[in-house]
């Protein structure tokens, strides 16, 4: 006689799974006992940690903080950045690399928009290897290098996890853009050659960004799409965010270049209503 | 008879040949198998591109996708411009230039702002062009992504910095683009005064098709 022959014992049978912890989960309400000196447990938003291959999407009020760990060193991940009140203006890489006059990411970089605004900052960097160069991977090169690419596989590849985590907020494919990458690297070379940096790492590096705009992030985990090796490698990654200040004027951050510095007027004048 | 020099070098017979002005975009298809012949005519004029497919155009150029496939960050002879799906989309099949640029992105009056200074706020921009080339069939800001620069020079040096530095072309030089599949290509003949991605100086292109 099976458990599940009718829609009560069927509903006992489905009940019977609540409460399974697993590390690969959000945590509902948040708890972390890890938060950084001086933030209170009553500012805690969010507390997910993604699966490996896995993907999330979430709104962030303007000066939430993102807590970003890899928690066993085989992480990445990869970020596209939405203004989540008008979603048509989204992170550009180009002119965060070229406004900035640099190519790589780290503390203190600003994650800028295509409309000269601010999306996020980063404010601590424990990882020091992202990358803004060779975006995701698809489907297409899943299916070469893993024998398998799709989504419902075992080997999901970026660009399909990016489109579902945007989709989630009412997103398209065309919607889906240049994407940064945390804790996989590259190195240019004078030739322009690009070596990878994607270890394995030690385990749990951390970056924090910190939102200057009301944002939607899309984060996928999946391999880096010029990690040598030939299996699948991927590791949880675990994400933590709580409420903070909108970034004043005296802003070390805000402050340390020019550009910076129009990019956060543009940001406050955009918030000026 | 005279031979026009543009023209060398170009097999099949010449199905569009056009001058597209300083500062313009330019909207055109090419089909599998053509070959879109760009002319630097008066030498070191950016020309910023964009690339559809046909078929489909949520399936568009992929600077990051190009990139990482090649292992290299600059765009010569032989490099393959690959899609957001991974596919080919075009092959650069000759360059007289050494490299082009596909890191430095397009200019918009937003960036403007950011880089120069707020002064530059109404300067025509290459986003507005995208802009305008891309609203004619239905397209918007969604569709703009990183894009190619041809005749554009941003080196990256070993602590990182970048930027977009006095260009390696000459006056004449040409780039060479096979269409693999059926595309469309946005262009925006890079108005910048900025930066001397133009030499200071905006200037025509000519855009050649050989089938």
């Amino acid at each position: 006689m099976s458990g599940t022959a009718d829609p009560k014992s069927a509903r006992e049978h489905a009940r019977a799974q609540g409460g399974t912890r697993i590390e690969t989960m959000p945590v509902l309400p948040p708890v972390a006992d890890d938060l950084p000196e001086g933030v209170s447990a009553d500012d805690l938003v969010w507390e997910e940690t993604v699966a490996p291959g896995g993907y999330t999407s979430r709104r962030l009020v303007r000066g939430t903080r993102l807590r970003l760990i890899d928690k066993a060193g085989d992480a990445c991940a990869s970020l596209n950045i939405f203004n989540a009140e008008m979603p048509t203006e989204r992170l550009n890489v180009a002119d965060t690399v070229k406004v900035q006059w640099n190519a790589y990411l780290g503390e203190g970089k600003l994650l800028l928009s295509d409309m000269g605004r601010v999306l996020a900052s980063i404010i601590v960097d424990g990882a020091g290897t992202h990358d803004t160069f060779c975006g995701v991977s698809n489907a297409a090169g899943n299916l070469r290098k893993y024998g398998e690419g799709r989504n419902s596989g075992a080997y999901p590849n970026g660009r399909d996890r990016l489109i579902l985590g945007a989709a989630k907020h009412g997103l398209t494919r065309r919607d889906v853009h240049p994407c940064v990458n945390l804790f996989k690297g590259t190195k240019i070379e004078a030739d322009g050659a690009i070596t990878p940096l994607v270890g394995p790492f030690e385990a749990g590096r951390e970056v924090i960004l910190r939102a200057e705009m009301d944002v939607i992030v899309v984060i996928a985990n999946c391999p880096h799409v010029l990690d040598p090796r030939p299996q699948y490698h991927s590791t949880p990654l675990r994400l933590t965010a709580w409420r903070g200040a909108v970034t004043p004027e005296q802003d070390p951050v805000r402050n340390a270049s020019p550009e910076g510095i129009r990019a956060y007027l543009n940001t406050e004048d955009y918030y000026r209503r | 008879m005279t031979s026009d020099p543009a023209l060398s070098g170009l097999t099949g017979s010449i199905i569009h040949d056009e001058i597209v002005p300083a500062r313009a975009p330019w909207l055109h298809i090419v089909r599998k198998g053509e070959v879109l012949r760009i002319v630097d005519v008066e030498g070191n004029q950016a020309v910023d591109f964009l690339i559809y497919a046909a078929a489909d155009d949520a399936e568009r150029y992929s600077a990051q996708d190009t990139v990482a496939m090649q292992g290299n960050l600059f765009l010569r002879t032989g490099t393959v411009l690959l899609s957001n799906e991974g596919n080919v989309l075009m092959t650069i099949v000759a360059s007289a230039v050494e490299y082009h640029d596909t890191i430095g992105g397009a200019c918009s009056s937003e960036s403007n702002t950011l880089r120069y200074g707020h002064h530059t706020r109404h300067q025509h921009a290459c986003v507005d062009n995208f802009l305008e080339a891309n609203l004619t069939e239905g397209r918007g800001k969604r569709d703009i992504v990183s894009n190619i620069n041809f005749f554009m020079n941003v080196p990256v040096e070993e602590d990182g910095t970048l930027g977009i530095v006095d260009g390696i072309s000459a006056p004449g030089l040409t780039v060479d683009l096979r269409a693999e599949m059926d595309v469309i290509v946005v262009v925006s003949n890079c108005p910048q005064i900025n930066n001397p991605c133009n030499g200071f100086n905006p200037t025509p292109v000519r855009m050649i098709v050989a089938a």
